[in-house]
């Protein structure tokens, strides 16, 4: 331990490089100061990621909480402004990574609705956008349920989460070709068809997941110690959540059924057959059951996309009917293991000389998007993910910007742990849920 | 720029590319060729194109869908330099000085009623002379399920626009990232403060003339120029 005197900083500064917490007890019991200002962070295994957080302590009680972000800023919206539109999706799948299906969604409905074609992005797109996104809230909300018990200190939560989270990573890779950073869905459809298979693979899924749903639900519902620590604590009420723009299992946990796949769908979702989870506790709790009931909900919208993706679509496109957006390959898995598209490289090398300059030009140049700005949103994990995406007619953006639900969560943290104990700090930013990659971009 | 003696014999010269493009006669040109070869012969035939830039839009009364409601419940035409309907989005360009003035009533109107915003985004647009610098607030109404997009902007000069934490304290770290990435001053914010990049950081890195730097290779002599330096089609 080291004791300094810094000029920038006010009062006697302590910090712990090992285990010498005695000498800072020591320190702090002959200490005159009442105040005791702990950071919490960069680098602490409950703050999912790299955030910090500045407590000011009175004894047990936080009288004073401030976040610091910023540790994981990657210029991903810088780093899209030189790149074609099309290899923006490839950037932002990276931003929340526990989500990377919503963010590649939430800028290519930008990107669509900028090039004015929404309405002709073909069905089984859709469909499959509609399936992957929802698969995708389940392993988001299966990893914050997970981390959420450990943070709490049950391990079992945590191992249930990452092995069910697991079946739906394989399914992504089965049907993207990677786990994570997928860049799957893209201006126009996705990138390619579902794997043959992979239809049956996400119906077992269906028959499997309920169940362990049900296994996390008996280990946590009714759980006496994790209810003692999540009732009542963290509470932010609807004027809260307005006032601080958050939205999501937040909000909904405040008993405003807002929920943008009804109240603005996109994709379809008016098509489909689900409710919204709303609790009316404000605190840690309400936000859990929230969080369960929309991955039960998930399922069954999953189950009803997966319908008609083998039923009525079947054999439909994938990619929007227009030469110059969609690519014309399609890729397949080849037995290398590496994707590739044979008919078309048969196509382009083979037969049509024009072919190959398109395909070239338009993989190279990529399109040109007509100038203007637009705002497509949708509903993450999270809460409102929103893409203001900007053009200047050119083949790269102008300017992307994602209004990211994590980075808007996070800002209530003050609001939910002042007041409280240092103990439900922990509970407090689990059940916000944030990502640190979305948050800090 | 390409010389003129590579080009075909043609009466017109560089003339020809304007008549080709009569709908949009007042957009201004961005830039001449493409590939930004200006020192040899460019050969590829891209060097005669003529890019224009878009021509700044205003839409016209009516509107359409709820849009005229809103301008019509929000009755602070003096505020409002132009209203853009543009992709089923209703953009409102706000004076910077009425910007809180503008909020306030849009949060507050039982007409209207954008409780929720969902932040501030910046865009800098270094060609428009004398607004460079916007900031973009996209505003929902859960009452009456609906969006609006208020734009307010400020020159490099005096980058300047007055702080909407009042109204919803959500913009807090929403203004600092603005801040930190653009450069733009919020008066009247509590705390404006780098939020993404380090304090002690020179420069406001989402600006369109912030340098990216190249990376110096030792092959010959060469550098690979930064990203906003190298060809492009855009």
């Amino acid at each position: 331990m080291s004791t300094a005197y810094d000029e920038a900083t006010e009062g006697k500064v302590y910090s712990v490089n090992g285990a010498d917490w005695d000498q800072v007890v020591t320190g702090v019991r002959d200490s005159e100061e009442e105040r005791l200002v702990v950071n919490m962070g960069p680098q602490h295994p409950s703050t999912h990621g790299v955030l910090r957080l500045v407590l000011t302590l009175d004894g047990e009680t936080v009288t004073e909480a401030r976040g610091v972000i910023g540790y994981l800023h990657t210029g991903i919206e810088k780093n899209i402004e030189y790149r074609t539109w099309t290899q923006g999706t490839t950037f932002v799948t990276r931003m929340d990574y526990l989500s990377p299906i919503f963010n590649e969604t939430a800028y290519c409905l930008g990107v669509e609705k900028l090039l004015g074609i929404t309405d002709r992005v073909p069905e089984r797109a859709q469909a499959i956008r509609v399936m992957m996104m929802e698969l995708n809230r389940i392993a988001s909300h299966l990893v914050a349920m997970g981390t959420f018990g450990m943070e709490l200190g049950a391990t079992t939560p945590f191992l249930f989460g990452y092995r069910d989270r697991e079946m739906i990573m394989d399914l992504f890779e089965y049907i993207t070709g990677l786990r994570m950073n997928h860049a799957y869905i893209r201006p126009g459809g996705v990138s390619v068809d579902l794997p043959a298979g992979a239809v049956d693979k996400v119906g077992e899924f269906l028959k499997e997941m309920p169940k362990r749903i049900k296994d996390i639900r008996k280990l946590l519902d009714e759980n006496p110690v994790y209810v003692r620590r999540t009732k009542d604590v963290a509470y932010l009420d609807l004027t809260g959540c307005m006032a601080l723009g958050v939205t999501g299992p937040i909000l909904r946990a405040a008993g405003l059924p807002w929920d943008l796949r009804k109240s603005q769908p996109y994709c379809g979702y008016e098509t489909y057959e689900f409710d919204v989870a709303t609790e009316r506790g404000c605190d840690v709790y309400s936000r859990y059951l929230v969080r369960m009931r929309e991955m039960e909900e998930s399922l069954k919208i999953v189950e009803q996309a997966l319908d008609r993706i083998a039923g009525p679509l079947k054999g439909d496109p994938v990619m929007i009917e227009d030469k110059k957006i969609g690519w014309p390959a399609q890729l397949a898995l080849g037995p290398d293991g590496f994707g590739n598209s044979p008919d078309h490289i048969a196509h382009i090398m083979g037969s049509s000389m024009e072919a190959l300059i398109h395909h070239f030009k338009l993989v190279t140049e990529g399109f040109r998007v007509p100038a203007g700005q637009a705002y497509a949103s949708i509903e993450s994990p999270k809460g409102e993910l929103g893409a203001h995406v900007v053009s200047d007619g050119g083949t790269r953006p102008y300017r992307v910007h994602f209004r990211e639900p994590s980075f808007c969560n996070l800002q209530s943290f003050p609001a939910m742990a002042e007041g409280g104990q240092i103990a439900d700090v922990i509970a407090a930013v689990a059940s916000i849920d944030p990502v640190m990659g979305g948050v800090d971009r | 720029m390409t010389s003129p003696d590579n080009l075909p014999g043609s009466p017109e010269g560089g003339q020809a590319p304007e008549a080709a493009v009569p709908a949009v006669p007042e957009a201004p040109v961005a830039r001449h060729g493409m590939f930004g070869a200006q020192d040899s012969g460019d050969t590829s035939g891209y060097g005669g194109l003529v890019v224009r830039r878009a021509p700044q839009i205003s839409t016209p009364r009516p509107y359409g869908s709820y849009f005229d409601e809103i301008v019509d419940a929000l009755a602070l035409d003096d505020a409002i330099e132009r209203v853009v309907v543009d992709r089923g989005e209703l953009t409102l360009h706000v004076k910077r000085e009425r910007l809180v003035e503008v909020c306030q009533k849009l949060r507050d109107d039982p007409a209207l009623r954008f409780e929720l915003s969902l932040g501030v985004s910046g865009v800098h647009y270094p060609h428009l002379t004398g607004e460079e610098l916007h900031a973009v607030l996209h505003l929902c109404s859960i009452t009456h399920n609906r969006r609006v997009r208020v734009e307010a902007s400020a020159p490099d000069s005096d980058p300047h626009i007055p702080s909407t934490v009042s109204v919803y304290p959500g913009h807090d770290w929403h203004e600092r990232e603005t801040y930190d990435f653009f450069g733009i001053v919020f008066d009247g914010h509590p705390g404006l403060t780098r939020i993404m990049m380090p304090d002690d950081w020179d420069g406001h890195p989402q600006r369109k003339d912030y340098p990216l730097g190249g990376i110096p290779v030792e092959y010959r002599g060469a550098t690979i120029p930064s990203p906003d330096h190298r060809r492009s089609y855009s």
